[in-house]
């Protein structure tokens, strides 16, 4: 069980993948000037990101395994998280047209994050099982939402720093990501206790 | 190779099936990208943008049609949230379609007016009123600043003007900011 | 009798610098060259102007009448003759102009026939209207139009009126010596809006650092034997005279975000304006003058009693401005707003004219960067956080400042004052709040004219589709009628063969040559109409020259005889 404790934290903290694996930087950079449409990105990407995990695990298994193609994995994972963003974002559309607006552009961004690809390509390479690989994207959507909703609350209030001309606009927030990411890799230190 | 082939045929079929369902399912009315755009743009229905109207203007951005920086009177502000809103980077404001103005209502000089209803069927919002061959007059709560009634006027007798800050929409200035006290 | 008091949060103790000008009793200002009295002085609508250039005015005459449903209306200060209604400078940092009555007094200060109402009898409504026609507006800063307050809450009768006599600015003294020169009248007011608006108690809230003005008040209420009514010291705190901390102080209510006070039962006024109701219904005299203090850079502070419309520069003139003065002040230190000249008119609103030099009131220090002390906070009497407020509305990111209640802010500058980086909070948030009005303006103008435009779409589409709809309902009508016509002429016929298949209606080329048949009768018969006209009385050489142009007519037009 502990175990289970242990993916899900090292996925949201010390292995975060947005500031420690440094994968989705675009919506990271992109949808993290106001703190709702962070939150909205957020529980998208956390919604595509578990579903999609799951879903490229069973196809992985149970059909690129057993056909012997496993070299496709790539595309077919990218394939199969752009029919879930596509299918999400129709939903959403439908059920929440406010959500809808939020979100904007930045939910067919999913579909090329490399944060939502690289996390089911990273289950296959740690071996995770169904389970694992559901929580390891929960997890690590959980460790993204957590970046993007800080990083926006940074940035609301950056609107009002004194920020040096040259570094004023995305070099600030480039900065910014950089510290946080420093920070976070403070975490690793959790190991010690495991 | 003709497994990979089946296999990732196979796949695209069943999820290209999934979305069809799923946009079927779904299908959403209207465009509510339109509605938000146009809340941002002025409503002067002045025209300047190339589209007749706000309306058409706000459809055409969210298609893609046109850019966003064609509407002089939202100005800079409103091509900044237009760019905001659609995540694209911002634009100064494109001069073939004019330049930015203080606000300002239509005036019809009284002496000249000939009564012709001309700038009545021009203005957009029904902000003039008056009869054939009677005094016309803007009513200037209602005028957008359009300039939609100054070019069919044939006796030229509509003037812009400014409007005057009253007591009710004075501001209050942003607090200038000191760096170093002046010496 | 000691009351239990409640406390607000925050609050500062600025030096009060209140003990200079209350060493002498209220003054008169003698009449000014000329007055210039704004029509819009208080809340509400502007009054529109009653009177024109030229005209003998009495004083206390109505000039500005009230327009709208919240509006005060304005009176002669003096008796003397408009000058001018024109725009003037009013005194407002904005430096704008309004609409103005110059009056150049006569000198003679004639009264002219004043209504009267007998407040003992009359109904509340009757005398709410009167108030409103006397101009009584809130003299505590706010100028609202007492009217309007003096009307009990649902449950029509209110639990405690509060008169706010607490007078927290530095500097500011007008309601302390009223209350001690006047107070026996003061209280006459306070017991008619009791009876206006039903009160069970009232509680009269005044600084302890007040003790004459209290003692005068006991002994006041002592005299006239009324029962309920009781002068409270409290705590000298600024802003204990803002109208939710005093409400605080003496009742233990907290009025939340987003109601009123009257909800909880209670209302506030001023004592200034308890005063200036008393004159209005005991004697008919309307609001035309009021208590200023003049303090600051003067060699004699005091207060006077100023003549509505008088050039502030003349009143200061009474109190010797001292040669380095750069500006006046309106109201206190705190709150008060910088007025763009020195001639500018004493208005209802202006409780203090606060005269001001470098030496006095040096330039404040530059703004340094905020470092979160949470000094603010700690003294906002509202329980913001205005360091919050400042950093959006700094940002411009006004929504954000809105979610931290910006519009709950009263402005009484106690985050600037302790702020350790002088930061000028107060006129951030000012920015703010004007910056979102004008942004709630130009939304709604753009709703209405949106409105408006999706409007005329729909009526011209409409006209257009009615246009249609006429034209096609009349050709449907000839058509009916033609095809009546050629049914009525076949009758016959089918009567004689009614088994052979006959076509219900005439078909398509029928009606059509039928139609332009009709069209052809109608201009035969409307040329036939035409008369030639003055056919009569026509002499005998005009009757010959018709004949002959007829004969030739006739001659022409005859149409060669058909062969078919």
């Amino acid at each position: 069980m502990s175990s289970y404790l242990f993916v899900i934290l090292g996925a949201v903290l010390v292995n975060n993948v947005v500031l420690v694996r440094i994968l989705g930087l675009c919506p990271f950079m992109g949808v993290s000037k106001k703190l709702d449409a962070a939150m909205g990105m957020g529980a998208a990407t956390t919604f595509v990101l578990t579903l999609g995990c799951g879903t490229s695990y069973l196809i992985d298994h149970y059909v690129l395994i057993p056909a012997g193609v496993e070299y496709l994995r790539t595309l077919a994972f990218i394939v199969i998280i752009a029919a879930i963003v596509q299918v999400t974002e129709l939903v959403i559309q439908k059920t929440s047209p406010v959500m809808y607006q939020v979100l904007g552009i930045y939910l067919p961004l999913i579909t090329t994050n490399c944060a939502v690809l690289g996390v089911p390509l990273l289950n296959v390479s740690l071996r995770h099982d169904l389970v694992e690989s559901l929580l390891f994207g929960f997890g690590s959507s959980v460790g993204f939402s957590l970046a993007l909703v800080l990083f926006a609350g940074i940035r609301e209030r950056l609107d009002g720093a004194d920020v040096p001309t040259p570094f004023k606009g995305t070099a600030i927030a480039m900065i910014t990501g950089g510290l946080m990411s420093l920070a976070f890799m403070g975490f690793a230190g959790l190991d010690k206790y495991r | 190779m003709l497994t990979a082939l089946l296999v990732m045929t196979a796949v695209a079929l069943v999820l290209g099936a999934l979305l069809g369902y799923a946009s079927l399912k779904f299908k959403v009315e209207g465009d509510p990208l339109v509605e938000k755009i146009d809340a941002i743009l002025p409503q002067t229905q002045c025209g300047q943008c190339g589209f007749p109207g706000c309306r058409p203007y706000a459809t055409a951005i969210a298609s893609g049609e046109a850019d966003i920086n064609q509407c002089p009177p939202g100005g800079e502000e409103g091509i900044r949230k237009l760019a905001d809103l659609l995540g694209r980077e911002f634009k100064s404001l494109s001069e073939e379609h004019g330049v930015e103005k203080p606000k300002s209502v239509a005036v019809i000089d009284e002496n000249t007016c000939i009564g012709c209803t001309l700038c009545i069927q021009a203005c957009p919002v029904d902000a003039i009123v008056g009869a054939a061959k009677q005094l016309h007059t803007v009513v200037a709560g209602e005028c957008t600043g359009c300039e939609l009634c100054i070019a069919p006027c044939p006796v030229d007798c509509i003037a812009m003007e400014p409007i005057v800050d009253t007591l009710d929409t004075w501001k209050w200035r942003y607090p200038v900011i000191q760096i170093k006290q002046a010496a | 009798m000691l009351r239990k008091l409640f406390k607000f949060h925050g609050g500062v103790k600025p030096q009060t610098h209140k003990t200079q000008s209350t060493t002498q009793p209220i003054a008169r200002v003698p009449l000014p060259e000329r007055l210039v009295i704004p029509l819009h002085q208080a809340v509400g609508g502007h009054p529109r102007p009653l009177v024109a250039p030229g005209d003998k005015v009495f004083k206390g005459q109505r000039i500005g009448g009230a327009d709208g449903s919240l509006s005060s209306a304005v009176h002669a200060s003096t008796s003397g003759i408009v000058r001018d209604v024109a725009p003037a400078l009013m005194p407002h940092t904005s430096g704008l102009t309004t609409l103005s009555v110059v009056i150049e007094p006569d000198g003679e200060d004639r009264w002219g026939e004043l209504d009267k109402v007998n407040y003992r009898t009359a109904p509340p409504d009757e005398l709410r209207d009167f108030l409103r026609d006397a101009g009584v507006v809130g003299l505590g800063g706010a100028v609202f139009p007492s009217y309007a307050k003096l009307k009990p809450g649902k449950e029509g009768r209110l639990k405690t009126l509060v008169i706010n006599g607490a007078e927290c600015e530095p500097f500011i003294t007008c309601d302390d010596l009223l209350m001690r020169e006047r107070a026996a009248d003061m209280l006459k007011g306070i017991v008619a809006m009791r009876h206006m608006l039903q009160a069970e108690e009232v509680l009269i809230g005044i600084e302890d650092n007040k003790p004459e003005a209290v003692a005068a008040v006991q002994a006041a209420i002592a005299a006239s034997g009324q029962s309920g009514i009781q002068a409270v010291a409290i705590p000298t705190r600024y802003p204990a005279g803002g109208a939710k901390q005093l409400i605080r102080v003496l009742t233990g209510i907290e009025v939340p975000h987003g109601r009123r006070s009257t909800d909880f039962g209670v209302q506030c006024f001023n004592v200034g304006t308890a005063y200036s109701i008393f004159e209005a219904l005991e004697f008919g005299r309307p609001l035309i003058s009021r208590v200023v203090t003049v303090a600051g850079n003067v060699d004699q502070p005091r207060n006077y009693e100023v003549l509505i419309g008088t050039p502030m520069d003349h009143v200061v003139r009474q109190s010797g401005a001292r040669p380095d003065t750069d500006r006046y002040i309106m109201g206190g230190p705190m709150m008060g707003v910088r007025l763009p000249a020195f001639d500018v008119p004493v208005v209802k609103a202006t409780n203090c004219i606060l005269v001001g030099s470098p030496a006095l009131f040096p330039p404040p220090p530059p703004e340094m960067p905020c470092i979160r002390c949470g000094e603010c906070a700690k003294a906002c009497p509202a329980d913001l956080a205005p360091f919050e407020m400042y950093w959006f509305s700094r940002s411009k990111n006004f929504g954000k400042a809105q979610e931290y209640h910006l519009f709950d802010c009263i402005e009484c500058g106690c985050c600037s004052f302790v702020c350790p980086s002088h930061i000028p909070l107060v006129d951030y948030f000012r920015f703010s709040k004007s910056e979102i009005w004008a942004r709630e303006r130009d939304k709604s103008s753009a709703d209405a004219a949106r409105d408006r435009f999706e409007f005329k779409n729909f009526r011209q589409e409409r006209e257009k589709q009615e246009k249609a709809e006429k034209l096609a309902a009349k050709a449907a009508a000839t058509r009916e009628k033609v095809a009546a016509d050629s049914q009525a002429g076949t009758a016959s016929p089918a009567t004689e063969a009614p088994d052979t298949a006959k076509p219900a209606a005439p078909s398509a080329e029928d009606t059509k040559r039928a139609l332009i048949a009709a069209a052809m009768e109608k201009a035969r018969q409307q040329k036939a109409q035409i008369a030639p006209k003055n056919t009569e009385q026509l002499s005998a050489e005009t009757q010959a020259d018709i004949d002959a142009i007829e004969a030739r007519r006739a001659a022409t037009a005859t149409p060669p005889t058909p062969d078919a």
